[in-house]
């Protein structure tokens, strides 16, 4: 397999084909070691299927898909890929692993290839490659991609979204701070003068996948509490979990009122609204606010910093993770494999990256001067999304039944209950601990 | 010209091949033509009940066949608070929301079967809240009930300034249940109201000019004539109206996703959370197997208690 590698394509001054696909490395910052690839013949006749999730941006699909291209124009290998919708990717992973038929590669989320670990085709002489070249992977690549216990890599991850504290600057400096505090009793003191100042904060804490857990995991993980510990027992019913419970019990009151039955969409509306000054949410609030000639106010006055870290030792929010993986009934591993490296390779990655406007973080700790990173001062903070130390089901081993927990938001009810006074902390904490037995019972 | 005399033609009676023979005979035609049929249920009622019934009694999950675990999920399901909450809700919604679509919904048939213009034009506006897709009014209602931007509490607080705070229709627990009551309440009227209009229009004029000969009060001929004469059909209609509620689904999930604190999960919405985004396939089937008997208990309610007319069941009418 031949590549046109940066440094090749520079030294010969390729013309325009080359250069319109890769025009913008030529000032990139993004510096690569030198590594061997590893061998990869790849298969007589071999053809591709992958499938993904859909676009958040349009530059997405179009980068990803001339990616593709260039692979098969390199290989002479067809690649077909398939952009699926965010709900149905989960199953099609499930059924796809399970009937062994189906695609070669999926890009899946973050726990698929832990819980079809014996489906997939191992991964290490890839992953080891891209992180000697690009500067070792980072905690949550790392995490997701290797085989729990083990060395051995089983997913491929492309990108991760975490999601910070998005807070309105004049509303946190009217009551007299600069930024919102990262420790959780001076956090919970600005949210009470902002409520008073009648300018609330909102958290989900209804049945919304990813800003419902967002929050359950932020309060759990700041008080150094956990639903399973490091063997995957249960370990939900904790005196941490009770305090931080109890310290929601305090911090509900602050918030703008319906956020018991919030949706995922909720909290953009409210905060585009001017309902509310302070939240959490990944990367999109920002640019719709912004790309919205009627919002762009608002998304000047925006800011984000991570969530208070309380006794977490990083930023406690668990990226969700884009996760790669090949399936053993490929009939051309090599060619997934080879695959797979060269959309991560700088090429293809740094453009994609670049198109995703930081909608993606990278998990290669080299890709952090991509120019994405220094376009928008106020989403910076994204670049370091796949450094978090937390991950679905913190702190035990990545499941199938973590993801189920998160799916039947059993944290999060623990806190919706509490804050809605239907129960004592104690009781909450016992209920969640019943249910997450259930579903940590295999 | 010469003439060609052919001998006597005799028609050679041809023993009938055995495929013909096969398809004279009575019971295999029978059995053939029913066949298509037979299949159809087979493959998309029996199959899917009958699976659905069998994972109930499994751990099967999304993607991995499961084992026999005989009774284990429903062992469970007794000691789940979520599934008791759920029985509660579904009961409790069906009931409500029953009662509130036949008193009004019997109501607007009784305006409409009286003569007013443009009697089929408002008919056929009766009919829009059942005609538009579930999850289209689902969703207008959830704007509706929204916390931030209901357009009710923009009324309230905002034009008439009546309150100060929006209206908290999906908040808490009682509130919901009862904005989705209201919701279906909404959606199902039509479908009572032109059920019984037709059941009206078939009671004979008659009946009413004799009572009026009698000298009858409007009451009492609603509660002689109309009423007797319309119950056959009340428990047509009602059956299948407790059977719709029941196994609401889309309305549920749509506004609250059987939140504030699963306040507000039945038991279809139950099943499909553990089921589907849980990847609980055994389990979600052994909450869906659950709603049977309360279905068979409807039924039969509606059977014995309403439909006391011989030919209802079966006889010739006396």
């Amino acid at each position: 397999m031949t590549l046109i590698t940066r440094r090749s394509a520079l030294q010969l001054g390729v013309g325009a084909a080359a250069l319109s696909a890769t025009g913008a490395l030529a000032q990139s910052r993004v510096t690569a070691a030198n590594a061997t690839p590893p061998s990869l013949p790849i298969e007589k006749g071999a053809t591709l299927r992958m499938l993904r999730p859909v676009r958040f941006v349009q530059p997405d699909e179009d980068i990803f898909r001339a990616g593709a291209a260039a692979f098969t124009k390199a290989t002479g290998v067809e690649v077909r890929v398939d952009f699926v919708g965010w709900e149905d990717i989960t199953q099609q992973t499930a059924v796809t692993a399970n009937t062994g038929a189906g695609p070669d590669m999926i890009i899946g989320f973050g726990d698929a290839p832990h819980i079809y670990a014996d489906k997939l085709v191992e991964l290490s002489d890839v992953a080891e490659y891209l992180g000697k070249k690009y500067g070792g992977w980072m905690f949550v690549g790392e995490k997701y991609g290797k085989r729990h216990g083990t060395n051995n890599w089983i997913g491929l991850p492309f990108g991760g979204t975490a999601g910070p504290l998005v807070w309105r600057k004049s509303a946190v400096n009217a009551v007299g701070l600069e930024t919102p505090p990262s420790d959780l009793p001076g956090f919970l003191d600005m949210c009470k003068k902002l409520k008073a100042a009648g300018k609330p904060a909102g958290f989900a804490l209804g049945n919304a996948v990813g800003d419902g857990n967002g929050t359950a995991n932020w309060l759990l993980w700041s008080h150094g509490a956990s639903i399973i510990d490091e063997e995957g027992k249960v370990s939900i019913n904790s005196p941490q979990t009770v305090a931080s419970l109890n310290y929601l019990k305090e911090l509900y009151p602050t918030f703008v009122a319906g956020t018991l039955a919030w949706g995922d969409i909720s909290n953009n509306r409210a905060y585009a609204a001017n309902e509310l000054s302070v939240t959490s949410n990944g990367v999109s609030l920002y640019f719709s606010l912004k790309n919205d000639p009627a919002t762009a106010a608002i998304a000047a006055d925006t800011e984000h910093t991570p969530m208070p870290a309380g006794q977490a030792g990083s930023w406690p929010s668990a990226p969700l993770t884009l996760n790669a993986m090949v399936f053993k009934h490929s009939r051309y591993p090599n060619a997934a494999k080879a695959f797979l490296q060269f959309m991560l390779e700088q090429e293809q990655y740094e453009p994609w990256l670049n198109a995703n406007l930081g909608y993606w973080a990278h998990p290669l700790a080299a890709y952090r001067d991509a120019a994405v990173w220094t376009s928008d001062p106020k989403i910076a903070i994204f670049r370091d999304s796949m450094n978090n130390k937390f991950w679905n089901g913190y702190k035990g081993p990545i499941s199938e039944a973590s993801g189920q927990a998160s799916a039947e938001y059993v944290t999060v009810q623990m806190y919706a209950a509490v804050a809605s006074g239907q129960s004592t902390p104690q009781e909450a904490a016992r209920e969640a601990e019943r249910r997450a037995r259930r579903i940590f019972r295999r | 010209m010469s003439v060609t005399t052919a001998p006597d033609w005799v028609r050679r009676r041809t023993e009938p091949n055995w495929l013909a023979r096969l398809f004279d005979y009575k019971p295999f035609l029978v059995f053939a033509c029913l066949l298509p049929a037979v299949g159809l249920l087979l493959v998309f009622l029996t199959y899917p009940l009958g699976l659905g019934i069998y994972l109930a009694f499994t751990d099967t999950t999304i993607g991995r066949s499961g084992v026999w675990v005989g009774l284990e999920n429903f062992e469970y399901l007794l000691e789940d608070k979520l599934w008791w909450n759920a029985v509660f809700f579904s009961v409790f919604y069906t009931a409500v929301a029953t009662i509130g679509k036949f008193g009004l919904g019997l109501w607007l048939a009784l305006l409409l079967n009286n003569h007013v213009p443009f009697k089929s034009l408002l008919r056929a506006i009766i009919l829009l809240p059942w005609i538009v897709p579930t999850v289209l009014s689902a969703i207008a209602f959830w704007w509706i009930y929204d916390p931030q931007f209901s357009i009710i509490s923009y009324l309230f607080v905002d034009v008439l300034g009546w309150r100060t705070t929006n209206i908290d229709f999906i908040g808490s627990a009682w509130p919901a249940r009862f904005s989705l009551i209201a919701a279906n309440i909404w959606r199902g009227i039509p479908f009572v109201a032109i059920s019984l209009l037709a059941g009206l229009q078939t009671i004979s004029p008659s009946l009413y000019e004799a009572a009026l000969l009698d000298g009858s009060t409007a009451w009492q001929r609603f509660r002689f004539i109309t009423f007797p004469m319309l119950l056959p059909i009340l428990a047509i209609v009602m059956t299948f109206s407790i059977i719709f509620t029941f196994t609401d689904f889309q309305l549920v999930y749509a506004i609250t996703r059987g939140g504030p604190v699963n306040s507000t999960h039945l038991l279809a919405t139950l099943a499909f959370q553990r089921g589907i985004p849980g990847g609980q396939l055994g389990e979600g089937a052994a909450i869906a197997v659950s709603m049977i008997p309360f279905l068979v208990a409807a039924t039969l309610f509606s059977y014995f208690a309403l439909a006391r007319r011989k030919w209802q069941q079966g006889e010739s009418n006396d």
